[in-house]
C-alpha cells in the first residue's frame, strides 16, 4: 500500500465516518433521552436525501445557482424533522412510553415499513443523482491526492460542529438542561414543572432533523435508491451499539473506527468491505457487551 | 406487550376442548385440499412453509424477545438445500430437508451463542445485523451463490424415485402438512415441558431463573436453536416449492413479514402462527393485484392497529368468541 492509496483510504474513511456519525447522532440522542430505538430513523435519512435531490433539481431547473443546494439541504432536513418526526412522536410514540421495549421496537418498525413504501410511491425505484453541491465546492490537493472539498472538509466540519454544538446545547442552555433533567428522572422533572411531553417531542424532532440532514449531506456523494434506509439503520445502529447506546461523544469515535475500517477494507479486501462495520461491532460487543463507552446498568430485582 | 400467557394457550384440561376439535377439523380440511380445491394447493403449500418459519419467530416471542432477522435461518437452510442439490443432482428430498435443518441448527448455535447475551433492542437489532451480513455475502460472492439471481433448485428425488412435477408437488404438500402438524405438536409439548417453561420465564422474570441456579443464556439458546430449525424447515420447503432460492430469502422484508404474521396470528400462539400465515397468504394473493405498491405500507398500518388496539391478534379475538378469554391471560 503506497502513500497515495493510504491517503485516499484515509479521506474516504473520514468523509464516510462524518456522514454516519451525523445520522447515528440523531439515533443515539433519541435513545438517550427517550429510551426508544427509532427503527424508522433509516427512512428519515433516505427521505432527507430524496427531498434534497428533488428540491435541488427543481431550483436548478428554475435557473438558480448550484450553491443554493446548501440551504436546500437544511430546508429538507427541517421538513423531514417537523413533518415526519413530529407526527410520529405525537401520534404514536406518546402512546407507548410505558409499554415493554419489544413493543416499542415493533411500533417504530411498523413506521419504518410504512415510510419505505411511501418513498417508493413518491420517488419511484429509479436511482437519483444530484451532485451539484459536490461540484460547486471544487477539489483540493493534499500530498498529491486530489479530493473533493465537500467530502474532505465540509462533511467533517459539519460533523464536528454538530458534535460540539449538541454538547454545548445540552450542558449550557436552558432547553438543554431541561432535556437532561427529563432524561435523568422523568417524574422528578415533571414534579418541578417541566413539560416532559414537550421535551420528548422536541428531542425527537431534533433527532429526526439530524437523520434528514445526514441524508441531505449524503445525497451529492451517492446514488439515491430504495433500500438505502434499511442499510443506514443497521449501520447507524452498529455505530451506536459499538459506542454504547446514548453515548454522544462515543458515537464519534465509533463512527471513525467503522468508517476507517471500512474504507481501508475497500482497498485491501473489497469483498468483505460491507461486512467490516458489523465485524467491528461484533468484536467490540464480545469484549464489552455495553459498548466501548457504555456502563453496565444496574438491574432491578 | 400483551402476549398470551402459556396456560391460556395450552389446553390444560385433557379431553376434547373446542380448540382441539377445531384444530383437528382444520387439519382434515387441509388434507382434502389437493382433492377438493387443487387450485389452492400451491398457495397453501407456500403458506404452510411460511407458517413454520413464523412458528420459529413465535417461539422467540414467548421469551419476550423479538427478532428482526430470522429470515437468516430461512435463507441458510434453503441455500444449504440448493448447494446440496447442485453438488449431488437428484439427491433425496429427505436429505435436502436434513441438510437445511442441519445448516439452520448450526448457524442457530453460532449466532445464538452471541445474541443470547442480549435482550430487547440489542437482541432484535443484532439479529437484523446478522441477516443483513448474510444477505451481503449472498450478493457479493456471486461465484458461489449466483448473486441476486440466486440458485435454481432442481427437483430432488423422493425415496429413490424421480417424480413428475405434479406428483412431486403433491408429495411436498403432504410433507409440509406433516411437518406443520409434527412441529406444531412438538412446539406445544416443548413449551409445556420444564425446558419450555424455563424458556418462558425469560419473559416473566429472568432474575428468578438465575436464583434457580440456571443460566438464562443457555435457556434462551435452547429456544433460539429450536426457532432457527423451525425457520430452516420453512425455508427448505419454500425453496423446493419455488424451485429457486434468491438473496430475497434473507432480506429484512422477509423477517419483517414473519414478525408481522406472528403478531397478526396472536403473538406467542402456536396455532395462530399457521392461521396467520394462511390468512396472510390468501389476502396477499388477492390484494397484490391492486395493492402491490403499497403492500408494506398496509402491513405497517395493520401492525400498528393490531399492537395498539387488538394486542391478542386473531387468536385473541377467537378466544373471546368462544368465551375462553380470561382476565389473567393478557398482560399490558
Amino acid at each position: 500500500m503506497n502513500l497515495t492509496i493510504f491517503l485516499l483510504a484515509l479521506f474516504d474513511g473520514i468523509s464516510y465516518a462524518a456522514l454516519i456519525f451525523i445520522v447515528a447522532l440523531g439515533l443515539t440522542l433519541i435513545f438517550g433521552v427517550m429510551r426508544i430505538l427509532n427503527v424508522a430513523h433509516g427512512s428519515l435519512y433516505a427521505i432527507g436525501a430524496y427531498a434534497t435531490a428533488s428540491l435541488t433539481a427543481w431550483f436548478l431547473a428554475l435557473g438558480f445557482a448550484p450553491i443554493l443546494a446548501f440551504p436546500l439541504m437544511i430546508v429538507s432536513a427541517v421538513l423531514v424533522g417537523v413533518l415526519l418526526g413530529g407526527p410520529i412522536e405525537w401520534l404514536l410514540l406518546r402512546r407507548i412510553y410505558n409499554k415493554p421495549e419489544v413493543l416499542q421496537l415493533l411500533v417504530t418498525f411498523a413506521v419504518f415499513m410504512i415510510l419505505e413504501d411511501v418513498q417508493r410511491l413518491v420517488w419511484g425505484t429509479q436511482p437519483y443523482f444530484q451532485a451539484s453541491a459536490l461540484q460547486a465546492l471544487g477539489n483540493v490537493t493534499v500530498f498529491g491526492v486530489t479530493y473533493t472539498v465537500y467530502q474532505l472538509i465540509l462533511l467533517p466540519v459539519v460533523a464536528l460542529v454538530l458534535l460540539l454544538g449538541l454538547r454545548i446545547f445540552l450542558r449550557h442552555t436552558i432547553i438543554g438542561k431541561l432535556i437532561l433533567a427529563t432524561t435523568e428522572d422523568r417524574e422528578a422533572a415533571q414534579s418541578i414543572g417541566i413539560d416532559a411531553d414537550k421535551v420528548f417531542l422536541f428531542t425527537f424532532i431534533v433527532g429526526a432533523i439530524l437523520a434528514g440532514l445526514g441524508g441531505a449531506l449524503a445525497s451529492p456523494t451517492t446514488s439515491i435508491l430504495p433500500g438505502m434506509g434499511a442499510n443506514m439503520i443497521v449501520l447507524s445502529f452498529a455505530v451506536i451499539a459499538t459506542a454504547g447506546l446514548g453515548q454522544i461523544e462515543g458515537a464519534a469515535v465509533a463512527a471513525l473506527m467503522i468508517g476507517l475500517g471500512r474504507s481501508y477494507a475497500v482497498y485491501l479486501w473489497p469483498e468483505v468491505a460491507v461486512l467490516v462495520p458489523y465485524l467491528i461491532m461484533v468484536l467490540v460487543l464480545l469484549m464489552r457487551p455495553e459498548g466501548l463507552f457504555g456502563s453496565p446498568g444496574t438491574r432491578k430485582i | 406487550m400483551s402476549l398470551r400467557e402459556t396456560w391460556t394457550e395450552m389446553s390444560a384440561s385433557p379431553g376434547l376442548s373446542p380448540r382441539t376439535i377445531l384444530t383437528a377439523l382444520a387439519v382434515l380440511a387441509l388434507v382434502a385440499v389437493p382433492l377438493l380445491a387443487p387450485q389452492l394447493q400451491l398457495l397453501i403449500n407456500l403458506a404452510l412453509a411460511k407458517g413454520l418459519a413464523v412458528l420459529g419467530v413465535t417461539v422467540i416471542l414467548r421469551a419476550g424477545q423479538v427478532s428482526f432477522g430470522h429470515a437468516l435461518f430461512f435463507g441458510i437452510s434453503a441455500y444449504a438445500g440448493a448447494f446440496l442439490v447442485t453438488a449431488m443432482p437428484g439427491a433425496d428430498l429427505v436429505l435436502v430437508l436434513l441438510a437445511g435443518a442441519l445448516g439452520a441448527a448450526l448457524s442457530g448455535v453460532l449466532v445464538g451463542l452471541f445474541v443470547v447475551r442480549y435482550r430487547g433492542i440489542f437482541f432484535g437489532m443484532l439479529n437484523l445485523a446478522f441477516s443483513m451480513i448474510f444477505w451481503s455475502i449472498l450478493e457479493k460472492f456471486y461465484h458461489y451463490t449466483g448473486g441476486a439471481d440466486g440458485i435454481r433448485l432442481t427437483r430432488p428425488s423422493v425415496l429413490g424415485q424421480q417424480l413428475g412435477r405434479s406428483e412431486f408437488e403433491l408429495v411436498l404438500f403432504y410433507l409440509a402438512l406433516a411437518l406443520v402438524v409434527g412441529c406444531g405438536w412438538f412446539t406445544l409439548r416443548w413449551l409445556a415441558s420444564p425446558a419450555g417453561q424455563l424458556f418462558q420465564t425469560l419473559k416473566t422474570n429472568e432474575t428468578r431463573l438465575e436464583y434457580l441456579g440456571l443460566s438464562p443464556r443457555r435457556v434462551l439458546l435452547s429456544g433460539y436453536v429450536l426457532s432457527a430449525v423451525l425457520c430452516g424447515l420453512g425455508g427448505s420447503l419454500m425453496g423446493m416449492t419455488q424451485g429457486v432460492v434468491t438473496p430475497e430469502y434473507v432480506w429484512w422484508v422477509r423477517s419483517a413479514e414473519m414478525v408481522f404474521i406472528a403478531v397478526l396470528g396472536g403473538a406467542g400462539s402456536v396455532r395462530g402462527a399457521f392461521i396467520g400465515a394462511l390468512i396472510y397468504e390468501m389476502v396477499r394473493i388477492y390484494a397484490s393485484a391492486f395493492a402491490a405498491d403499497i403492500w408494506q405500507l398496509l402491513l405497517g398500518v395493520f401492525l400498528l392497529i393490531i399492537i395498539l388496539f387488538a394486542p391478542g391478534g386473531i387468536m385473541g379475538i377467537f378466544d373471546r368468541l368462544i368465551g375462553r378469554h380470561r382476565d389473567g391471560g393478557t398482560r399490558a
